[in-house]
């Protein structure tokens, strides 16, 4: 111990110095809860917030679900006490309809699942289980979470235009999305704010894996989590500026008239605008009447290839976390080491640099050169490789152990099936020429939603279960959670499988009234279906409340290693607080070493130290 | 409780804030490669606009600005390198100069957005047009954002316990040679490589 005194007073520099004496003097209210720069704190924060929008953003899919069910029919509930400007006779009406459409898609990417996977996973775990006391910048970490509800209500706001939100697609394409009102605009000026934030959190991932690692650990020694998470960040850092970039270039599009992404000789007629792009415009020698004159010149399809050069890694920053989350969840509860571990950070190393050369298979049908479209469609079948490597592993984890299912294991398991289930389904989008039939039809939503719903949200699910008793010192209501679980993964199935079938068949994604359509009427009753299963889905997601805040109240004390976890973060207290530790953390092993033949327990943490007789065990395997 | 040593030596041996900047600068390259990969699309697409375009450009001036910014990285380098001697009137000094070369630049740069004014010419006005002012007015944003913290530095120097954080300077110094970078590219690419007409 007088060593690692005379180390803590050794530490020089602006930078270190206040993680040692903030032990002692109490931290006023302000600081302590509301702008903490304890990454712990700031990760509940990021949780609170992202569940808020979880909330907002199941209400606007649930809107959507029944208009697309009952055309026209007042919603149940919420249908009378909604605006007039929203709703007709209690009806959600077209325009605001496609406003929930692109609202929905927003909110839930990039303020429930980024935010989720990446903003409360990566500031809690990351730190805990490289056994630091926090991130390497932590005030930047502040900044980064306070841009988010800003960004937030920005988002949100939209909603009180006359002319409504954002209601281009969660895409936002132009020439839709610069000639639309000021909607778009703070649609832009949020993503441009939660991209910010992110870009902070990416960087401070990094440096603090790279740099704050605690004594003894090597990077091959990380859990799978750190691993994704530290991954997630490369791609958050390199590919969210691009998106940034093509933010700007449209708000100058919409209000400085540039002419980035609007063609030439393009006449867009709005309900309270004419748009025009470029004089070259001209009906014998007489110039076109026009209320706005757009800069033209540009190309509607370099937008696409800007937004998906971001929001295709995007896909992959909301699934890799939950990817590490879920393999740790399965190795300690099936108390097996996780199959394959150099393989497992190599595979995910492998999508991420793939997930920066596939994003044209977004872009089959827009016009794109063809022979590009084959580029894209090899790189993109590529990814099969690294998924399948990693499904395979996490079969070969579970295969044979002494499984327990916990809540959180369960959710894990759930993870794997619909992650395999949507994965094949995005070789068939993959494949060009299947894509041009499938194409903007619900087999796309069906994908969509068995990846980020089944694949990333519930591996978030699988996360909260497993991290929550070191979260807040205690222990969720396991029957409650089983009960959550089983509720959502049958109504999850029930919601989103028959959506694939109603792709085959032809339903397009997006449109108002399936009614208009004759040959989609023989469909209807599989909307209506899908349209229950989703609201008993949005419902279950209650159960998650309650537990949590019945177990906040009233849950058992947690143990500080109620697992029987390796990692190092279950050697801090049973509810840490600032600083995390209560010893000197020297790390000894990997963090699978599960079931080690000849050891007593089943487990062996990364921070006991090796008996003496003991031959030491090689590390990173 | 404080005896613990959970805060050691960073891993890498580059401090937590510098290493950061470094990470940041590769995202920073990836927003500027936003602008520049766009460009090329266009320029290809529109040739002739382009060059026509840029023959309008004021390639006097850039050239003026590519010294000041030049010449700013160098006083900038050598403020770091007195404040690490322990030198604070020179770091001071130099630090000083490269504010004032950060103002230099800027001032230039808005009489050339207030020529391109008064000749009629605006981002709307042609697609080259609305990438000169995106690109040079983002970059200009840049300058700025990294004069605010070299002010706050200059400011704090007369203080009675001076400023001393070489790092803080040190990591400061990387973000502006960036931002000197960027211009470095931009002028070549928006300035002169079309033939002028």
């Amino acid at each position: 111990m007088q060593t690692a005194v005379a180390n803590a007073n050794e530490i020089h520099g602006h930078d270190t110095h206040h993680g040692a004496d903030h032990a002692h003097h109490e931290l006023s209210f302000i600081r302590k809860y509301i702008f903490s720069t304890d990454h712990k704190v700031i990760a509940k924060q990021f949780m609170a917030v992202s569940l808020f929008f979880l909330f907002v953003g199941g209400l606007f899919a649930l809107m959507i679900r029944w208009q697309i069910a009952y055309p026209g029919s007042a919603i149940p509930l919420i249908g009378n006490i909604l605006p007039n400007s929203w709703v007709s006779d209690g009806a959600v009406t077209a325009n605001f309809y496609t406003q929930l459409l692109t609202l929905h898609g927003t909110v839930m990417i990039f303020y429930v699942i980024i935010p989720l996977a990446v903003g409360m996973f990566g500031n809690f775990c990351i730190p805990l289980m490289i056994g630091t006391d926090d991130m390497a910048l932590p005030r930047l970490n502040m900044f980064s979470f306070w841009l988010v509800p800003p960004a937030g209500l920005i988002m949100l706001s939209g909603f009180f235009y006359d002319s409504g939100t954002a209601a281009a697609g969660w895409t936002g394409y132009p020439p839709l999305g610069p000639t639309s009102g000021p909607g778009q605009t703070t649609w832009l000026v949020s993503l441009f704010m939660i991209g910010f934030s992110s870009i902070m959190g990416g960087t401070n991932y990094m440096a603090t894996v790279l740099n704050k690692r605690a004594k003894g650990l090597q990077l091959l020694q990380m859990p799978l989590t750190v691993w994704a998470l530290f991954i997630t960040a490369i791609l958050i850092t390199l590919g969210t500026p691009v998106l940034a970039a093509a933010i700007a270039m449209q708000i100058c599009d919409q209000y400085l008239h540039t002419g980035f992404f609007m063609p030439d000789n393009l006449l867009v007629t709005a309900p309270d605008n004419t748009y025009v792009t470029n004089a070259f415009i001209a009906q014998g020698n007489q110039l076109l009447e026009h209320k706005q004159l757009l800069g033209g010149g540009g190309q509607p399809i370099l937008w696409q290839h800007m937004f998906w050069f971001y929001s295709h890694p995007a896909v992959y920053i909301m699934i890799l976390p939950g990817m590490g989350i879920v393999s740790d969840v399965l190795s300690t509860f099936a108390r097996k080491p996780i199959y394959g571990y150099k393989a497992m950070i190599f595979a995910i190393m492998a999508i991420a640099f793939l997930g920066f050369i596939v994003w044209g298979h977004h872009m089959f049908q827009s016009g794109m050169n063809p022979l590009l479209g084959t580029t894209f469609m090899l790189s993109t079948i590529l990814i099969a490789v690294p998924s399948a490597i990693k499904v395979f592993n996490w079969l070969g984890t579970i295969w044979k152990g002494n499984i327990r299912f916990t809540a959180a294991n369960m959710n894990a398991l759930a993870f794997i099936a619909t992650f395999i289930i949507g994965g094949l389904s995005g070789v068939f989008m993959a494949s060009a020429p299947v894509d041009i039939y499938i194409h903007d039809t619900y087999f796309i939503v069906a994908h969509i939603h068995y990846v980020l719903f089944g694949g990333a949200l519930f591996a978030i699910f699988a996360g909260i279960y497993y991290w929550f008793p070191k979260m807040y010192g205690k222990m969720l209501n396991e029957n409650l959670g089983r009960k959550h679980f089983y509720w959502s993964f049958v109504f999850f199935n029930l919601t989103f499988y028959p959506m694939h079938i109603l792709g085959v068949g032809g339903h397009m994604r997006r449109i108002y009234n399936p009614y208009i359509y004759e040959f989609l009427q023989p469909l209807q009753p599989m909307n209506q279906f899908v349209t229950f299963a989703a609201i008993i889905l949005g419902f279950s997601q209650l159960i998650l409340v309650v537990n949590i805040l019945w177990s906040l109240k009233y849950g058992k004390a947690a143990p500080r290693n109620p697992w029987q976890s390796n990692s190092i973060e279950w050697s801090a207290p049973a509810h840490p607080g600032h600083g995390n530790f209560d010893t000197d953390i020297v790390v000894y092993r990997g963090p699978y070493e599960y079931s080690v033949p000849g050891r007593e327990s089943d487990f062996y943490p990364q921070t006991e130290p090796p008996s003496e007789n003991e031959v030491p065990v090689h590390s990173g395997h | 409780m404080s005896g613990l040593s959970l805060s050691h030596e960073p891993v890498t041996g580059v401090p937590n804030g510098k290493l950061a900047m470094w990470i940041f600068l590769a995202s920073e390259i990836m927003f500027f490669t936003g602008f520049f990969g766009a460009f090329i699309v266009l320029r290809n697409s529109n040739l002739e606009l382009f060059s026509h375009s840029a023959g309008e450009l004021n390639k006097g001036l850039a050239l003026l600005n590519t010294f000041i910014l030049i010449g700013s990285s160098l006083t900038m380098a050598l403020s770091i390198l007195n404040l690490e001697k322990g030198n604070t009137a020179k770091f001071r000094l130099f630090l000083g100069l490269t504010i004032l070369c950060g103002f230099g630049f800027l001032i230039v740069k808005t009489i050339e957005y207030t020529t391109k004014f008064g000749h009629h010419i605006f981002p709307w006005t042609n697609v080259f047009f609305s990438f000169y002012f995106i690109m040079t007015g983002f970059h200009a944003l840049h300058v700025i954002a990294g004069m605010i913290p070299m002010f706050f530095m200059f400011i704090k120097s007369f203080t009675k316990k001076g400023y001393n954080y070489p790092t803080k300077v040190e990591t400061l110094g990387l973000y502006w040679h960036f931002v000197d970078l960027v211009w470095i590219f931009l002028f070549p690419v928006l300035y002169l490589i079309f033939p002028s007409h």
